[in-house]
């Protein structure tokens, strides 16, 4: 085979390598949800978040709109501190409240935002007040086996 | 002979081809700068390392991502999560089964010949030939064959991999009908790029290291006769593949911090 065919060849080779590799980048991973549209970021303390890790989404009326970013627990308050990076487009007013959910009985769980009526709109850095935490399922048996428990 | 004269003397063996390996590599690292300056050598071996396993990797890519979407609907589908069949085909082609199948192919494919061409090189005297006339065979021969080797190698996984999920796609797709969107969706939401495909790349890169470094050992060192050069070829494909078995769980390990 000549040299130019086999040039050609290994040309195409790499060619489509690089393409794949564009096409896992982009279609597989969530590399394209990385960069550019930098997103701002609030915090929520949490009694309890139950399994919810870091990239777990965040979502309002069902919308998927941004994901947890970092989880940390603070020594002073004795919870979790949940940052939530919230794709820019979507405004919150101050007063919103965040709930963690489990989707399905026992699929992921994910950050609820119920928007409140507030004139003013969360900003970078600002913190949810009001939360509740997740539904820890040991805690709810207990509970309703101690209340069971009392009726007799 | 005794057995433990023998046990002594099969370590003693395994210790000395080691360092012989370890000689061997350093010697084709010192050369492969001279390999640069000769692209037309290395494309050459590119082509005949990395073009030609292409086929192979295609087909088995291709029916591996179709397996993987059937067994994972098998077991999803009752717990009504068939939804996940894209995540589970591609967490494991980006973490596992990428890097592992295309080293193992590759192994088969690329690391026999390898060793075969250089042995018989070195049975029929071509490269003492080489040394007699002051050609360094470090920079003509075995230089652009590990070189091209190891780029092959990832290039190869990614494709691998592509194919792979395209296959998954299609059998997910059309065979089990899976909503297109779902399918993408899912994957997208969970699987990390540095996490998942960027480790797989460095997999792939350890792979290819080290199957080439074999195979293009055991060309070197074999004992030039053709029972020599059967056992060396065998050697090569049987060391590589627990090589790239073994590395695996380790690097597994490290990166996935169990």
């Amino acid at each position: 085979m000549n040299t130019r065919t086999i040039e050609i060849m290994v040309g195409l080779f790499v060619a489509g390598a690089m393409a794949a590799l564009f096409m896992l980048s982009m279609k597989v991973s969530n590399l394209a949800s990385y960069g550019g549209d930098e997103g701002y970021v609030v915090k929520a303390q949490f009694d309890n978040i139950g399994g919810l890790k870091v990239r777990s989404p965040v979502s309002a009326g069902g919308v998927r709109v941004g994901k947890v970013s970092e989880i940390a627990y603070d020594n002073e308050s004795y919870a979790a501190v949940v940052s939530m990076d919230i794709e820019p487009q979507y405004k919150f007013p101050k007063d919103t409240a965040a709930s963690i959910y489990t989707a399905g009985l026992l699929g992921e769980q994910f950050v609820g935002l119920e928007p409140g009526g507030d004139e003013d709109f969360l900003k970078a850095g600002d913190v949810i007040d009001l939360t509740q935490s997740a539904l820890v399922l040991e805690q709810v048996i207990g509970q309703f086996l101690y209340s069971k428990a009392q009726e007799d | 002979m005794s057995i433990f004269q023998k046990l002594g003397q099969f370590t003693l063996d395994a210790f000395a081809r080691t360092g012989r390996g370890t000689q061997f590599l350093s010697q084709v690292l010192l050369g492969l700068p001279s390999v640069l300056m000769r692209p037309t050598l290395l494309i050459r071996q590119l082509f005949m390392v990395g073009v030609q396993t292409l086929l192979i990797i295609l087909v088995a890519g291709l029916f591996v991502g179709m397996v993987l979407a059937l067994q994972a609907y098998i077991v999803l589908v009752d717990f009504g999560a068939e939804e996940s069949i894209s995540l589970m085909v591609s967490l494991s082609i980006l973490r596992e089964l990428g890097p592992v199948f295309t080293g193992l192919l590759f192994a088969g494919r690329a690391g026999s010949a390898l060793t075969a061409e250089i042995g018989l090189m070195k049975s029929t005297e071509q490269l003492s030939g080489m040394e007699m006339m002051a050609v360094n065979p470090m920079k003509y021969v075995i230089g652009p064959r590990f070189l091209a080797g190891v780029i092959s190698v990832p290039l190869l996984t990614l494709i691998f991999m592509a194919i792979a999920i395209l296959g998954g796609y299609f059998v997910a797709t059309e065979l089990l009908g899976l909503y297109e969107g779902v399918f993408w969706s899912q994957m997208q939401a969970k699987v990390d790029f540095y996490e998942d495909l960027v480790n797989g790349i460095i997999k792939s890169l350890v792979f290819g290291f080290v199957v080439v470094w074999i195979s293009v050992f055991e060309g070197y060192d074999c004992v030039p006769t053709s029972e020599g050069l059967g056992q060396a070829t065998t050697r090569s494909v049987v060391h590589g593949s627990l090589a790239v078995l073994g590395l695996d769980f380790v690097l597994t390990a490290i990166m996935f911090n169990v």
